[in-house]
């Protein structure tokens, strides 16, 4: 009773925040973009509650307008059968791992864009097509983007796809944390149809509190990890699980940001134009030098 | 060396049976091709949302870029420490150069979803992205290549524009830009030289900073935060046996001598470059501990050792060799090693490295794209030997047998 009371608090908390982000989105539209804020978004994913009614897949196409089947279509279990990932028709879908503890109620795994909190793709698009925003949300613009998928590349969770069968603007598709739906306002359309209250949607920090304080009331249905905090420098979407993660097919990105070594060797090399200058007047030098030498001869 | 020699063109005939070849080749590159613009990448090449770069970038791009580097390496020897004995080679390895950094570009836009948009980096800028580095540093230095083969252009055709008809009167006013260009391009040539060099350095290294924020999506045999320098290393080591690699596969093609005494010497600096590079390779491999993947048996770690042991340990062992540097099919043997050796380094580094954490099956290019990498390098060979025919490139015997400096303009002379 107690734990259903903290979850409404929390939606209900979501639902302010939701609607606080919504207004800052807009007033702070001319700041400049790809600067974390400390009330950013995110969403717990608690895979122990999560029952695999892939509800959160239909609400999501429904959501982007992509063609879906009917939603009685999503109680067939079969699908479970194989991994699947996030295409360009489906930007999260529900995979399912057997459950150590209880074989007869498996742990069902939904994946979709983490939204890092230093996200490699951002740091790699070479006409910065994507954005981190300041709601959490990492997002791509079609209006510049050029179809390289280096983002492909970068990501280290493997989740933007491409649509390899389009002559003409093919997209990188992937999660957009509902941003249309957060600027109004709303709940991201997964968290909204969630029966059983598996997603949180609430700022970051809030998130990373409420997932200790169930660690640390559940210790034994709880692996004491919170998927999301450091992996990759953080993320925006974070999991709890009964098991350990790398079990989960989870990968380990390691707790660094993924674009730290890149980013460092890149401007190091440029490091405002100096050595690519240093190096000119060098050349220019020996040049000069090895001419007025030959000259005389 | 008593005789002399001068840019001319070749006399010969373009067509010959292996032409022939090189067209049907071409032709069927280019089928494939307009089946990606018409039905999308998907229909052509095996590459998919796990392995979304595969060897149009691995080979076209990645390998295409490091093979051109005959051209930076030979401008940095001849003008500007001033080797003259050199010069013979310059405008090949510049004709090289410019056809191979040209079809690079012309790889990158058919590899991108949306080719009309290729221009968007100008505009658009990340100067986070190494992509982005490559991107800007490789279009520049192909404007500088073509900046720099203009000379060929003005001496081909100063005094000798004659258009018929009524283009006829465009003929004077076109031979006057052409000599103002001229003129203006000797007394600002160095310049673009030096640019040429310093924008190589930039983005050789730089394509070698993409793979790195793959982070561990790439292989631990080739992920290393030193890959800039090894690729610049890989670049620099390259550059004089792709050089002698085209010298003598031009000269039996074209019916002329190749010019050995130069060649030996252009051999003889690649030990050292080779062995720098080796050293870097050998000791990063060390000090990371990666060499432990190597007791594995496994598609990267055969492939790593065929890389190092044929690519660099046995041409280096050979470039050290007198016999080899004084004998041409040695020599020739050793430069293509060498090459082989970075070819296959960039393919390890841009496809076989890279690990996907979730992968249906291993990736391996399709005939549409082996067809296409096969079809551009077929017409970028029948570009070359239609320029070379046709402009002065090749050294040949000058039978005036007076010494010309290198932008004497043929036409203006007597």
């Amino acid at each position: 009773m107690e734990k259903q009371n903290r979850r409404s608090f929390l939606k209900t908390t979501a639902l302010i925040g939701a609607a606080a982000t919504g207004i800052s989105t807009k007033s702070a539209s001319a700041k400049p973009k790809n600067i974390l804020s400390e009330d950013r978004m995110g969403v717990l994913v608690d895979t122990t509650v999560c029952i695999g009614c892939r509800n959160c897949e239909w609400a999501c196409k429904t959501a982007h307008n992509i063609p879906t089947e009917d939603q009685i279509k999503y109680e067939d279990r079969s699908v479970f059968k194989q991994m699947r990932r996030p295409e360009p028709n489906a930007f999260t879908v529900v995979n399912e791992y057997p459950n150590p503890q209880n074989s007869a109620l498996p742990t069902d795994v939904k994946i979709q864009c983490m939204h890092c909190d230093h996200p490699a793709c951002v740091s790699a698009c070479i006409v910065g097509a994507i954005s981190k925003e300041e709601n959490g949300s990492v997002i791509w613009d079609t209006k510049k983007c050029i179809g390289c998928r280096y983002c492909m590349v970068a990501c280290p969770f493997q989740i933007p796809s491409f649509d390899y069968n389009k002559p003409m603007n093919p997209e990188i598709r992937k999660c957009d944390f509902c941003i249309e739906r957060t600027k109004k306002g709303l709940l991201p359309a997964c968290v909204k149809n969630c029966p059983v209250e598996a997603l949180t949607y609430g700022p970051r920090n809030e998130l990373i509190k409420e997932a200790r304080e169930r660690i640390k009331r559940y210790p034994d249905k709880y692996f004491n990890h919170i998927y999301g905090e450091t992996e990759a420098g953080g993320t925006s979407w974070m999991y709890l699980a009964n098991q350990d993660f790398s079990k989960l097919a989870f990968p380990s990105p390691g707790d660094k940001p993924m674009p730290g070594a890149s980013e460092s060797i890149q401007h190091g090399i440029f490091a405002y134009f100096v050595p690519p200058a240093f190096l000119y007047a060098l050349l220019g030098g020996i040049m000069w030098i090895t001419k007025k030498r030959n000259e005389p001869e | 060396m008593e005789h002399f020699t001068k840019p001319s063109p070749v006399y010969k005939k373009f067509f010959t049976p292996g032409v022939f070849v090189l067209v049907i080749l071409a032709l069927n590159g280019l089928a494939f091709l307009a089946g990606r613009l018409i039905f999308g990448i998907g229909a052509v090449t095996n590459l998919n949302n796990q392995y979304p770069w595969g060897i149009w970038i691995g080979i076209d791009v990645a390998a295409g870029v490091a093979l051109a580097a005959g051209g930076f390496t030979t401008a940095a020897l001849s003008h500007v420490i001033h080797k003259e004995q050199y010069h013979d080679i310059i405008r090949p390895a510049l004709l090289t150069a410019m056809l191979g950094y040209t079809f690079v570009a012309l790889a990158v836009s058919i590899d991108i979803g949306r080719w009309y948009y290729i221009w968007h980096p100008l505009i658009m800028w990340n100067g986070n992205s190494a992509l982005f580095e490559v991107g800007i540093c490789v279009i520049m230095y192909l404007a500088v290549l073509y900046i720099e083969f203009l000379p060929v252009v003005t001496e081909r055709f100063i005094g000798k524009v004659r258009m018929k008809g009524i283009f006829s009167i465009l003929n004077k006013p076109l031979d006057a830009i052409l000599r103002i260009l001229d003129k203006g391009l000797s007394k600002t040539m160095f310049i673009f030289i030096i640019l040429g060099v310093v924008l190589s350095t930039l983005h050789q290294s730089s394509l070698g900073t993409l793979m790195i924020i793959a982070g561990p999506k790439m292989h631990p045999l080739w992920q290393t935060p030193v890959l800039p320098l090894l690729f610049l290393l890989s670049a620099i080591s390259v550059g004089y046996p792709m050089v002698i690699f085209e010298s003598i596969l031009a000269s039996r093609s074209l019916g002329l001598k190749a010019e050995m005494n130069v060649l030996s010497e252009l051999g003889r600096m690649v030990p050292p470059i080779l062995g720098i590079y080796l050293a870097f390779k050998i000791g990063d491999m060390v000090i990371r501990g990666s060499f432990v993947y190597l007791t594995e048996f496994n598609t990267a770690s055969v492939m790593f050792v065929i890389e190092v042991l044929f690519g660099v340990i046995v041409p280096l062992r050979m470039f050290l060799s007198e016999a080899v540097l004084k004998s041409k099919p040695l020599l020739f043997v050793a430069s293509v090693l060498v090459i082989f050796g970075v070819l296959l380094n960039r393919i390890n580094n841009f496809v076989v490295a890279y690990t996907p954490p979730y992968s249906y099956g291993p990736y391996f290019p399709s005939i549409g794209e082996i067809s296409v990498t096969v079809g551009f390098i077929s017409l970028l060979v029948l570009a070359y030997r239609f320029i070379v025919l046709n402009f002065p490139v090749m050294s040949l015997p000058d039978k005036s047998s007076v010494p010309q400096s290198k932008f004497a303009i043929r036409g203006t002379q007597k």
